[in-house]
């Protein structure tokens, strides 16, 4: 699905976060992304939507490199593109529900509500539908913003630190989420320097964990 | 997971879908004139339409200066179309009327005056030809005598008004009176005609010129108008991208909203100017130069293309801004 070869980037200011990256994120795996504050966790996945270019190599996803793609080409690639993120952004004027819904809007297709409501239902979240986003706890956002994630039943979903602000209980319940999304065939990566969660994670699935350090990436100790 | 519902939703069938491939082009994602006919006669395209938050000042400032912009290119268009009718009036007018001036001794006025009617009588183009009598003379010299001049008492020349028609040769009569009326000049008021057709003409270019203008300083007001509205609005933009939205349909939303802006102030401003038109005083009884101003007969249709041109004017303009602006956000 997401295919690197020999990846650098660096920020136009600044020194080389990676250098020499190689790896594959294959159809329907789950992995976790470590490593410490400032190693490039947020960065990786900003390279993964193109929302970021390498500085270096060949950055491949979904069969293109995304370094040729346009603008509407890396809008499409985002509609097969899950993100869940830190502080994923909503828009605050609009309820929760129609948040869940902009993905349908920006796809062309028609807002289905029952589907929504479905959905809202499967992250519990019923009773906040009409709710307005500055109104919800952090465990609400990220729910609803797992929601708005899967709304279009992209192929990948990427997480960054989507249990950074939730209590323990909360953080298994949105796991769960996302391990039931992986049986279902998609694609996870989820960024964490919560080693509880992905022991969790490993006792109901198979997971690969990625260690970012030193500029490059490393699998279950073996650099990649 | 321990709190799952006992009832689940049927959300796996919504998650296991097969990804759609994206629709090649919708009317959500077109930035035409589809697009700008129903920005001004459609509905709202819902949420498609609200992903740009409501934004009060902004709005009204909108509507407000299209308003505006609105108000005076009535006048600009009343101002081109008076004073090209003006200049037409002039050129016509003027081109069909010649007069003949005779300065002779007194012993041979008479004479020279009836021997000028005589060749007008038998001149080809020539429809009517009048002496002018002692009290129009009087009338024409008042403005630098005074009343009561005494016509009679003054070397003044007769003056013989002709109205032509065609085929009429003003170069022919000229050598045929100086042959048989010697103390005859022929003014076929060429020498200050010109220059009142050209000076008419000038204001009629002034007139588009100035709708012109107006048209570019409504275009660049909703650019700056549709700039800030993006600029305020660059978390909505990043979210909209971040989803998968193309410029088109982020674009879509801003350009539909301001274009209807556009228009309403726009339609406010033309119904206003026309009152104002409507509401001068008749000059044709005042006189003077701005005899005319203002829209006759089919003519008051003119305005009403203000409202659709300015929409026009505002689509072009929010569609370039937004997705020039919108390119800085990948």
């Amino acid at each position: 699905m997401i295919e690197m070869r020999d990846v650098g980037f660096a920020y136009p200011r600044g020194g080389a976060l990676f250098q020499g990256i190689t790896l594959d994120l294959p159809r329907g795996s789950f992995q976790f992304l470590t490593g410490p504050s400032g190693s490039g966790k947020t960065t990786f996945l900003r390279l993964c939507i193109a929302d970021l270019l390498p500085s270096s190599g060949t950055l491949t996803v979904f069969g293109q490199n995304a370094a040729a793609l346009g603008r509407d080409e890396i809008a499409a690639l985002r509609r097969r593109i899950g993100l869940v993120q830190q502080d994923t952004q909503f828009l605050d004027h609009l309820p929760v529900a129609e948040n869940i819904a902009l993905p349908m809007i920006v796809a062309g297709e028609p807002v289905d509500m029952a589907a929504i409501r479905d959905l809202l239902a499967w992250v519990q979240m019923t009773q906040a539908a009409r709710e307005m986003p500055p109104s919800l706890s952090g465990g609400e956002r990220q729910r609803a913003a797992l929601a708005r994630a899967v709304i279009l039943s992209p192929d990948v979903i990427l997480a960054d630190e989507p249990t950074g602000n939730l209590d323990w209980d909360m953080s298994l319940r949105l796991l769960q989420l996302l391990i039931e999304l992986n049986k279902s065939g998609k694609t996870v990566l989820i960024a964490t320097h919560d080693l509880n969660l992905i022991r969790a994670a490993k006792q109901q699935v198979p997971v690969r964990v990625l260690r970012i350090a030193g500029g490059r990436v490393q699998a279950g100790g073996t650099e990649l | 997971m321990s709190a799952a519902p006992k009832k689940r939703p049927d959300w796996r069938a919504l998650v296991r879908r097969a990804p759609r491939a994206p629709r090649a082009r919708t009317g959500l994602d077109a930035l035409d004139f589809r697009t700008l006919w129903r920005s001004l006669a459609g509905r709202e395209a819902g949420l498609a339409d609200r992903i740009v938050p409501p934004s009060g000042a902004t709005a009204k400032l909108t509507v407000f200066a299209a308003g505006v912009m609105a108000f005076l290119a009535v006048f600009a268009l009343a101002l081109a179309l008076a004073t090209g009718r003006l200049a037409d009036r002039w050129a016509e007018g003027l081109a069909q009327t010649v007069t003949i001036r005779v300065s002779a001794p007194a012993s041979e006025i008479e004479a020279q005056t009836a021997a000028v009617q005589q060749a007008l009588a038998t001149t080809p183009g020539v429809a009517e030809s009048r002496l002018l009598g002692g009290e129009e003379v009087e009338a024409l010299l008042e403005p630098w005598f005074g009343p009561d001049v005494p016509v009679d008492a003054l070397p003044v020349p007769r003056l013989v008004e002709v109205t032509t028609e065609r085929g009429f040769d003003a170069e022919g009569l000229r050598l045929r009176l100086e042959a048989e009326a010697p103390g005859a000049v022929l003014d076929d008021h060429t020498r200050w005609r010109q220059p009142l057709v050209s000076a008419a003409s000038r204001l009629r270019w002034l007139g588009w010129l100035s709708l012109a203008l107006i048209g570019a300083a409504g275009a660049a007001m909703v650019t700056l108008a549709a700039q800030a509205a993006l600029a305020a609005n660059g978390p909505v933009i990043r979210v909209m991208r971040l989803i998968g939205a193309r410029d088109l349909t982020i674009a879509q939303a801003f350009v539909r909203r301001l274009t209807r802006r556009t228009a309403l102030g726009a339609a406010a401003g033309t119904v206003l100017g026309m009152l104002a038109v409507f509401a001068l005083p008749d000059m044709q009884a005042a006189g003077g130069f701005l005899t005319g101003l203002g829209f006759t007969g089919w003519g008051w249709l003119w305005p009403l293309l203000i409202p659709p041109v300015g929409a026009l004017v505002g689509f072009a303009a929010t569609r370039a801004a937004a997705l020039r602006m919108l390119r800085e956000v990948r």
